[in-house]
């Protein structure tokens, strides 16, 4: 027996953050005091709060310890796992809290969430299926081998699980219309090509609760009667193919997937393929092109692939997150538990990926429903360095903005489309007054235009028109009537684009256009850059009289276009300023301005 | 139906060696829907897709060059050129490019000279660009082969660029 178990996080935003030499040097500091046997150190999944990584948790005692260096592991051996105190200074602190938080019910970030879809993740270990079991897993699996397959489909439907890839499309009904296709031959496919810049929610569940998919794709094996199953990972996400081939290994020692499974005469294999870096196999008839070796271009629908889909056969397709959710539905008295969460037409919760100008950046569960007002400042912590929110982008490069007048908005499904944005994988990023809404927009659209596949004109043609107009109009060459143009674009790719790629890619243009109207017509008509982004569109100038000649701007600047005398107000000399941006982060005064161009008056800074 | 790499071998000029490609080819053989993998270990043995490698793939599996061509181009994972020993990937991802990753970009290039997608002269860096590698909370994040460098700024770059030999 372990006197106590160490969860490390080992999941990528962690080990980023250094979490790999933090065990090395914990498990020297237990080696030095002869006492490794007595603990227990795993490489978890992710508990969500990457901003704080790299992450350590303590049970049974369930102390959080945040933040830490390898230099911090010899006082948490000494002072914690042999004298029974807890390390204070290495305990979560921040603005949202008085006293440093011990347990993550203490930590604002975690008190708003509800983990159901992430109740494994950090908790156990992912390359363990003893663990997975000990927690209830596969006993939904087992229970779903004695039901009749409409009986499965039926309690997913009365669940109201909708999929989490993005369209939000009935999961029971999808896989009723597989079931009901007749065929000897059938596929389960997970869709694991996590291609949303931005977001990483698929990635953390693969990584820290890889059984939890299996158990998913065994059930709907069982419920459309197919027998094989693919999981399509991104080749970018090495650690959760990794835990997912370790996952399949176990299970099939188990008995868990192979022939006759636990005697009942059910079989199912799975298979694991990379992709090759190509956004639009996310596109589910795109992903099936892909596992059959071809260029991952779409085609039409109908036929869906319920009814023809890879190599011919009915295949249902579901997300990462989708397949994370059965499990928790099919177990006993599941539906009830399941359907109690959420709103009427938006059942359950959902992971969100938070990033950008948010203090708390990481992964959060949340009840459908809830507001964004909630997510950004009660989970999120509100916005890092004081800035004033400006506006989320929801959903990725398919998604839309969301501005401050909207932040009471409930998230569920069709809230999210009325504003013009989507649900999508659940990527929100967070932004500032710092971020320009055109930029954003032309963001978005230069990824897309890359990302067409180029099938069909709509899309290939289109993305490029709009992305040029967007280009002029961030370069100060924007005509007045490109707004007109751009939305009348938009609108003929979305209605004539053959995937869904195409059809959505347009959104994060109107609804930049929709909210922010008056940045558009400020680039085009003033050929200013309030946000001081688009660098044809203002300039950088030093307010005379607050700045006092710390000279922190002019030893950051790499061109040598600050002049000026120690303790004596500093200039820019314009006709050399790259604006880098490197001063205006250096300058403790906050005084250089952004101002437009060939205007003199300051505006903001 | 294996047929000699060395047969195929004698028709191609290109100095690469070929040795290891019946045995990387051999598990895939008769299985077309196989393509991507056999690409990918391919590309993880050479580092890039030499055309010689690609020629004897083409008549082991009964696949016409201009097929694979087509997937080995379709696919951004896949190089058709040499690249250097250090690949440095500037993350392009919502969160990098709004906290300021390209001028990251910017200043990485003119400290080496190259443009995205381009080699040093000296065969030392390759520059690209990835779309997101889900590290958000670092932003803005470059990884330098496998090596993750976060929270940058371009001031930090010309460091984390002259930490590698």
């Amino acid at each position: 027996m372990y006197e106590k178990h160490l969860m490390i996080c080992g999941a990528t935003g962690c080990i980023s953050s250094g979490s790999q030499s933090v065990e090395e040097a914990l498990i020297e500091e237990l080696e030095k005091h002869k006492i490794r046997d007595k603990y227990r150190l795993v490489m978890a999944g992710c508990p969500g709060f990457c901003e704080v990584g790299p992450i350590i948790v303590v049970y049974p005692d369930e102390v959080f310890y945040c933040r830490l260096k390898p230099k911090d592991m010899a006082e948490l051996v000494v002072k914690h796992l042999v004298g029974g105190e807890i390390v204070e200074h290495l305990l979560y602190k921040g603005p949202d809290v008085d006293a440093p938080a011990r347990f993550f019910d203490t930590i604002p970030f975690y008190t708003k969430q509800k983990l159901k879809v992430l109740r494994n993740s950090g908790l156990i270990d992912p390359e363990s299926i003893d663990e997975y079991i000990m927690r209830g897993g596969y006993s939904a699996f087992t229970r779903a081998l004695d039901l009749e397959p409409p009986a499965i489909c039926a309690e997913i439907k009365a669940a109201g699980l909708r999929g989490r890839g993005g369209a939000g499309f009935s999961t029971g009904l999808k896989w009723e219309l597989a079931l009901q296709a007749p065929a000897v031959k059938k596929y389960v496919v997970c869709n694991a090509d996590e291609g949303d810049p931005g977001a990483f929610m698929d990635r953390s569940i693969l990584e820290g609760d890889p059984h939890a998919i299996l158990e998913g794709m065994l059930i709907c094996g069982c419920a459309i009667g197919a027998d094989e199953g693919y999981v399509y990972c991104r080749a970018e996400y090495p650690l959760a193919i990794k835990r997912l081939k370790t996952a399949i290994k176990q299970a099939e020692e188990y008995g868990l997937l192979g022939q006759n499974i636990l005697a009942s005469g059910f079989n199912f294999k799975i298979k694991i393929k990379e992709g090759a870096g190509a956004f639009v196999c996310g596109e589910e008839t795109a992903l099936l092109a892909s596992i059959e070796g071809k260029r991952g271009m779409p085609r039409p629908r109908p036929p869906f692939p319920a009814q023809a889909g890879l190599f011919g056969k009915p295949t249902t397709i579901n997300n990462v997150e989708t397949l994370a959710n059965i499990p928790l539905i099919l177990k006993e008295g599941g539906v009830a538990e399941f359907s109690a969460i959420g709103t009427e037409g938006s059942k359950g919760t959902k992971v969100f990926a938070l990033a950008g100008k948010i203090r708390n950046t990481g992964l959060c569960e949340v009840p459908m429903g809830i507001t964004i007002r909630e997510i950004i400042y009660d989970v999120g912590g509100g916005i890092k360095g004081g800035r004033a929110f400006k506006a989320v982008q929801a959903g990725g490069p398919s998604g839309g903005c969301i501005p401050a007048e909207l932040l009471d908005l409930p998230i569920d499904y069709d809230s999210l489309n009325q504003a013009g944005a989507i649900m999508g994988s659940g990527g929100l990023v967070v932004m500032d007054e710092r971020n320009c809404m055109v930029d954003l927009a032309q963001y978005f659209l230069s990824f897309t235009q890359k990302e067409s596949c180029g099938k069909c004109i709509p899309c290939r043609e289109g993305t490029k028109r709009m992305l040029e107009i967007l280009n002029r109009i961030t370069e100060g060459e924007g005509k007045p009537k490109d707004l007109d143009t751009l939305d009348e674009l938009a609108h003929s790719i979305k209605d004539s684009s053959l995937c869904g790629l195409g059809q959505t890619c347009p959104n994060p243009v109107l609804s930049t256009i929709r909210y922010f109207r008056t940045e558009y017509e400020e680039h085009i008509n003033e050929q200013y850059c309030r946000s001081g982004v688009c660098k044809a569109l203002f300039h950088y100038r030093i307010d005379q009289e607050r700045c006092t000649g710390c000279t922190a701007c002019s030893r950051a600047c790499p061109v040598n276009a600050i002049t000026g005398v120690k303790k004596e107000a500093h200039q820019i000399i314009q006709e050399s300023c790259t604006r880098c941006g490197s001063c205006i982060e250096k300058c403790p005064q906050d005084c250089i301005m952004i101002t437009p161009v060939g205007r003199k008056a300051d505006v903001s800074n | 139906m294996l047929k000699s790499v060395a047969a195929v071998e004698t028709a191609i000029t290109d100095p690469i060696d070929l040795s290891a490609l019946d045995a990387i080819v051999e598990p895939y053989l008769g299985k077309k829907e196989m393509v991507i993998p056999v690409l990918q270990v391919i590309q993880d043995h050479y580092g890039y897709l030499p055309r010689p490698a690609i020629e004897v793939v083409s008549r082991l599996m009964y696949i016409p060059l201009s097929s694979l061509y087509g997937v080995a181009t379709f696919y951004s994972q896949f190089k058709l050129k040499p690249r250097g020993r250090y690949i440095i990937r500037v993350c392009k991802g919502t969160a990098c490019h709004i906290q300021g990753s390209p001028k990251i970009a910017e200043r990485i290039e003119a400290i080496l000279g190259v443009q995205s997608g381009e080699t040093t002269d000296d065969l030392k860096f390759t520059l690209e660009e990835v779309a997101c590698i889900g590290a958000c909370a670092l932003a803005p994040v470059i990884m330098v082969n496998d090596n993750p460098h976060g929270r940058l700024t371009p001031d930090k770059v010309k460091a984390v660029l002259d930490s590698y030999e």
